[in-house]
């Protein structure tokens, strides 16, 4: 078993391709999506003015304002623009002044309150109750500190079912599975020797996100080290597990990657890797929180922003190991063997 | 085992080795059947098997591969040991990918006879190769049964056939349909000449052929398309005898070919057809 697993490393390392996209690849992503959502705070805030009477003293008081730009326009070009999101709101001189915007994006209500803020404090207004700003970088709320444990999770996800489907059926592919069928290997050992080459990766793969994350973004790992370490065995286990049924009947490169996209798709979509599956409508919530990558990513996170102890952790950890056990017994089961 | 491609020698080898189910039948392999578990894998130490397609891992260097294989056996040659076996030492830190046709089908013969095994499987281990690779598997081969090991292997070749084996099986169409030492195979022929010959004015007549049957020395008469095939016991009296028949029927040669019979008509002699041509 250890000449399997050993055989499956070397064959992985003097793979540079697949050593890029197991260990390179989460990095370039976190780095890049590191730099694009940094916390720079909202930028300045594209407005418009369409023109009549005033339309130039009025654009000159919001553009005082450090947080906006105030473009005068002519209503044909305010209506594009305003469709196509390049100003956030349009203000209508006049009594009253019209504030046309759409209510359901982000930044047009942000330009809605400072547009009306600016406006009615160069008309006189005086603010009621006395306020200090008192700004604060908060990491662990930052997109960053969400990023790197979804990161982390789908690294386990793709590394497991990629590196253990490909392998096997290349073997299979090649008659490989059939000539070791012809020696007294022990088929257990076969497929175990998958699982403990994949810890020695999982050890590369989690030092290298996690201690990248941390030298250049500052993400810290707030509770334990060894809790950390724990899930992500269970998860890589878990995901060796669902690779080996993924790969269980397949005979061909083509078909076996038409499955794992088939199984992987879904989940970087659905289970908060890159956004909160929040998002999605109350009803698909519990079964997004019964895929096993959602439930290890909201352990990962547990422990890495929230300091979680390991204790509080039974059920995403309960639905991680059940997905894997479940998926090696009906792997074993239904193996093609030749 | 030897026949022509589709002959069913690749399904049949693999019935023995317990890679396939028998459809019906009893396979018995050093007095012992095929059963799952501990027995099965006892059967296994004690046998070497080369498959017809199986492409190792190109990533590995040969004395990784071998060293995987040998971890699979309780006894087992060192790979230096084996490396010397099949002459692939200046090889041992090559990856398998660089390695020619020939030096390939040395490892993979290498991992069969890694295991110090009784009984050797090899199916079709010289297909494709070139003639000196070829001599070089055969030189291996001999030298294993020269220690006593017990060989069994499948070709299409004729020739490798008749200088490598004890006992030949000749199949067909799923079938053994002859089999015996590639002497008695070729002796019962009844003849030890094969002659061909083929007319300028193409066809021949049946009349000429029936005349042929009764000429003295002959035992079998074949037409085909290139020509006519005769079987014959006396090479220096059915000659003589062919050439002053047709001369005096006034027809003229185009070809003209002798050689000893071997077991490619043996082959034709069974089915009609060429070894070669399948």
């Amino acid at each position: 078993m250890y000449q399997l697993a050993l055989s499956r490393m070397r064959e992985f390392y003097r793979e540079p391709e697949a050593v890029f996209w197991v260990f390179g690849f989460p990095i370039v992503l976190a780095f890049a999506l590191g730099l694009a959502f940094r916390n720079t705070g909202p930028g300045k805030l594209q407005v418009g003015v369409a023109g009549g009477p005033g339309d130039s003293a009025l654009a000159a008081t919001l553009g005082a304002s450090p947080r906006l730009i105030a473009t005068v326009l002519d209503s044909a070009s305010a209506r594009l623009r305003l469709r196509t999101g390049r100003i956030a709101l349009l203000v209508i001189p006049g009594d009253p002044v019209v504030y046309r915007y759409d209510s359901t994006r982000t930044e047009s209500g942000l330009a809605r309150l400072e547009v009306d803020d600016v406006l009615q404090r160069a008309r006189g207004r005086n603010d009621l109750v006395a306020v200090r700003d008192d700004r604060v970088v908060a990491p662990g709320s930052r997109y960053i500190d969400f990023l790197i444990p979804g990161l982390l999770g789908m690294n386990l996800l793709g590394s497991g079912i990629w590196g253990v489907g490909f392998s096997v059926v290349q073997a299979r592919q090649r008659k490989l599975l059939k000539r070791y069928m012809a020696t007294p290997m022990r088929r257990s050992h076969y497929l175990l020797s998958f699982i403990l080459s994949r810890l020695v990766f999982l050890i590369v793969e989690v030092v290298a996100l996690v201690g990248f994350g941390w030298l250049l973004f500052g993400v810290a790992v707030r509770g334990s080290f060894a809790a950390l370490a724990g899930i992500t065995v269970l998860g890589s286990f878990s995901f060796a597990g669902l690779g080996l049924l993924v790969a269980s009947r397949a005979k061909t490169i083509e078909g076996v990657s038409g499955l794992m996209n088939l199984v992987m798709l879904p989940m970087w979509i659905l289970s908060g890797t890159f956004f909160s599956y929040s998002r999605f409508p109350d009803a698909m919530i519990p079964f997004v929180k019964a895929l096993p990558l959602t439930a290890l990513n909201d352990a990962l996170r547990a422990v890495m922003i929230d300091g979680a102890a390991v204790t509080t952790l039974g059920t995403p950890l309960a639905i991680v190991v059940a997905w894997g056990a479940v998926s090696f017994v009906i792997a074993l089961k239904i193996f093609r063997w030749r | 085992m030897l026949g022509p491609n589709g002959a069913g020698k690749t399904t049949t080898i693999e019935i023995l080795e317990g890679l396939t189910q028998p459809d019906s039948g009893d396979v018995e392999i050093l007095g012992m059947r095929w059963q799952d578990g501990a027995p099965g894998r006892a059967l296994r130490e004690r046998l070497g098997i080369q498959l017809q397609e199986t492409q190792l891992a190109d990533k590995l260097t040969v004395s990784e591969v071998l060293g995987l294989f040998r971890s699979f056996y309780r006894q087992s040659h060192s790979v230096d040991e084996v490396l010397a076996l099949v002459e692939l030492e200046e090889k041992r830190k090559a990856r398998v990918v660089t390695l020619s046709g020939g030096q390939k089908q040395r490892l993979a013969v290498a991992c069969a006879l890694v295991s110090k095994p009784e009984l050797l499987f090899l199916d079709e281990p010289t297909t494709g190769l070139d003639p000196q690779s070829r001599r070089q598997l055969w030189e291996i081969i001999r030298r294993f049964r020269a220690d006593g090991g017990t060989v069994l292997l499948t070709t299409h070749y004729m020739e490798e056939a008749e200088r490598l084996c004890d006992r030949v099986a000749i199949m067909d169409h799923g079938k053994i349909i002859a089999q015996g030492t590639p002497k008695e195979l070729i002796a019962s022929l009844g003849a030890d000449h094969v002659v061909d010959f083929a007319l300028t004015e193409g066809g021949t007549a049946d009349d000429l052929v029936e005349v042929l049957r009764q000429m003295g020395g002959v035992s079998a008469v074949r037409t085909g398309p290139d020509g006519v095939s005769l079987t014959v016991v006396e090479l220096h009296r059915a000659l003589p005898a062919l050439l002053a028949l047709l001369k005096a029927r006034g027809v003229e040669l185009s070809l003209l070919t002798t050689h000893h019979a071997t077991l490619d008509d043996v082959f034709v002699a069974l089915t009609g057809r060429q070894l070669r041509d399948t």
